[in-house]
């Protein structure tokens, strides 16, 4: 196609273009998300402005008589959670229709692990849901462990559960603090961001890095917790309850907070469920599907933990779950922390696990092991692997595919934020603008996550 | 659980194997919506679809190996559906009208493989731009080498 002047003036209709030129390459017709693609884009701002006064012109006062205004929230909105995209069809304030359009922070994560070892995959894996960088290299680690059949030391396990469930908190804590923004309460913003500072700071004393971690291996943890950790990480969960008081005195009770999410976003159990939606999205409308409950990793069969649930299935009850899950999460912290077990952090397998840094000066053995697994890899045998772990956003799920090299030869991730986001339109749909706002917030997705 | 399935859909199952603690029912590709509309609605009650995806074995006679993970929520059990995809123009029926969550996920792998399915209502590119050539995931796609995107759209 040509270039129009549209084009030149409208710097979004490069976009449009691109729809109807694929569509017109394979000789088909448009899909619906290629149609308002390309419809949204193809006015010029005065076209755009014409047509609504000549709209307003023509339309009388009764919903459903006017042409759809069709706006484009995103990709780079303040309200939206990151480069979220949603393409709004409103009828006067009223939400006809939505459509997400995704993909501005795919980086081909998968098609990079194909090209790593396995244990450099790790590296990739943990930079998608840049918020639970934990929970996708749990589900990493633990998908190359079942294909290796390797079992780890029950310190590593109880190490891993201590900072899934830190990392669950932190991200409960950014959900909590960025939707209070979103719907104009800022100052619990700061308070949640206090707190998760400082769990920040104690991933940094673990990993050495505040983001991206990539503490977990394959077989274990890097090393054991340092020196410090576990008297700062006490003094954390015993400040966290009163803390998460603070928080919920500022919006639980307030008749504003109230106002915004009672009765939002609300579809029926089964069709959520029909949507592939889980975690606390779907916990609060009532189906307690928890992995950690209904089929234990890493020993969370040793922790005594409820499931929060909620019936309303609104925004607000999403709210609650979370704001409940984090005070979970504080009691399966503090269980870890009564009895973490003596031992090694790591499985003791040469062909896989790098030696102890000391026995490289005395032991030819451990160098050859260690100059094979740091220039090869590890070899994984022939197979497939499917492990989901309960991430703070839902079901994470990890396909591994081996064909016995040192390179993976599929990963896939199977995240949470990506498959929920697929509610927001049945959720929006027939609300107000205000509350699309309020919807995308309490489905909490992470674009990492969704674009990988 | 194959057995199931071919009292509902007779001789859609290829072969039935367990590894690793996850049983894989190898599926016929034309009968793959069937057949999970037999495992969603039967006694099995797989509730959930997990997910959709799929891995490329351009060796292999049919070549694109579609996994189909389903959860039963109500029994905690887990399946993989193994389904072969070959040709030139690959292509498998859609299981959106079973589980509506699988609209994304077949999207996907349309994008990054280019396996079409029948009767998606929505069936264009999701994560790389609409007119995007070739299907990343596929293992020849050309890795380093290939036109830098985007230069000539500032």
């Amino acid at each position: 196609m040509s270039t129009t002047d549209n084009a030149s003036t409208f710097p979004l209709a490069m976009e449009g273009r691109e729809a109807v030129e694929a569509a017109t390459r394979e000789g088909r017709p448009l899909t619906p998300t290629e149609r308002i693609i390309a419809s949204v884009e193809a006015y010029t701002p005065q076209e755009a402005a014409e047509r609504t006064l000549a709209n307003e012109m023509l339309a009388d006062s009764r919903p459903g008589t006017r042409e759809p205004l069709i706006i484009n929230l995103g990709p780079n909105h303040p309200s939206t959670h990151g480069v979220l995209r949603v393409i709004v069809e409103l009828d006067g304030e009223i939400v006809r229709d939505v459509t997400p359009v995704i993909g501005y922070l795919h980086t081909g994560i998968e098609k990079q692990c194909e090209n790593k070892t396995w244990w450099q995959a790790i590296t990739c894996v943990t930079r998608m849901d840049y918020l639970a960088p934990f929970a996708n290299i749990h589900a990493y680690t633990l998908g190359v462990e079942k294909l290796l059949q390797l079992d780890i030391p029950p310190r590593a396990a109880w190490i891993r559960v201590l900072l899934s469930e830190l990392n669950r908190l932190a991200s409960h804590l950014v959900f909590l603090g960025t939707s209070g923004l979103e719907m104009g309460a800022m100052s619990v913003f700061f308070y949640c961001y206090r707190e998760r500072d400082e769990v920040l700071d104690l991933f940094e004393m673990v990993s050495g890095e505040r983001m991206n971690h990539r503490y977990f291996q394959v077989g274990g943890c890097a090393q054991d917790l340092p020196e410090g950790f576990i008297p700062r990480l006490q003094a954390l969960l015993d400040i966290l309850p009163g803390r998460i008081d603070e928080y919920e005195a500022l919006l639980t009770g307030n008749p504003i907070w109230q106002d915004r999410l009672k009765g939002i976003g609300v579809i029926p159990a089964e069709q959520l469920l029909n949507l592939g939606v889980t975690g606390p999205t779907l916990r609060a409308a009532g189906i307690p599907l928890d992995l950690r409950k209904s089929q234990p990793y890493s020993g969370y069969e040793h922790f005594q933990f409820d499931v929060p649930t909620e019936i309303a299935g609104d925004a607000f009850a999403r709210y609650l779950v979370r704001v409940r899950e984090m005070r979970e999460s504080i009691k399966i912290m503090q269980q870890v922390l009564d009895g973490l077990p003596e031992g090694p952090v790591i499985a003791d397998d040469r062909k896989v696990v790098l030696p102890p840094r000391e026995e490289l000066a005395w032991s030819m053995e451990a160098l050859i092991h260690h100059f094979k697994l740091v220039t090869e890899g590890f070899m994984v045998p022939e197979g497939e692997a499917y492990a989901t772990i309960e991430s703070p956003r839902g079901e994470m799920g990890c396909y591994v595919v081996s064909d016995g090299g040192p390179k993976p030869y599929r990963v896939h991730m199977r995240d949470p934020s990506f498959v929920n986001l697929q509610a927001l339109r049945p959720l929006s749909k027939g609300g107000y603008l205000a509350d699309l706002i309020a919807v995308i917030a309490t489905l909490d997705p992470v674009m990492g996550g969704v674009d990988r | 659980m194959s057995a199931q399935i071919n009292a509902v859909v007779p001789g859609a199952v290829v072969e039935e194997h367990e590894a690793l603690g996850e049983l894989t029912i190898e599926v016929k590709a034309d009968r793959i919506l069937e057949a999970c509309r037999a495992l969603k609605d039967g006694p099995t009650q797989f509730s959930r679809l997990s997910g959709v995806t799929c891995a490329d074995f351009p060796d292999q006679p049919g070549r694109f190996r579609l996994a189909y993970h389903l959860h039963s929520i109500q029994t905690g059990s887990r399946v993989r559906l193994r389904v072969w995809a070959g040709g030139l123009d690959p292509e498998v029926d859609s299981v959106t009208s079973v589980w509506a969550g699988a609209d994304w996920q077949e999207r996907e792998v349309f994008d990054q493989f280019g396996v079409r399915f029948n009767g998606h209502p929505d069936l264009c590119r999701i994560l790389n731009p609409l007119d995007w050539d070739g299907h990343p995931l596929r293992r020849d796609y050309p890795i380093g080498g290939e036109d830098v995107q985007f230069t000539d759209a500032v």
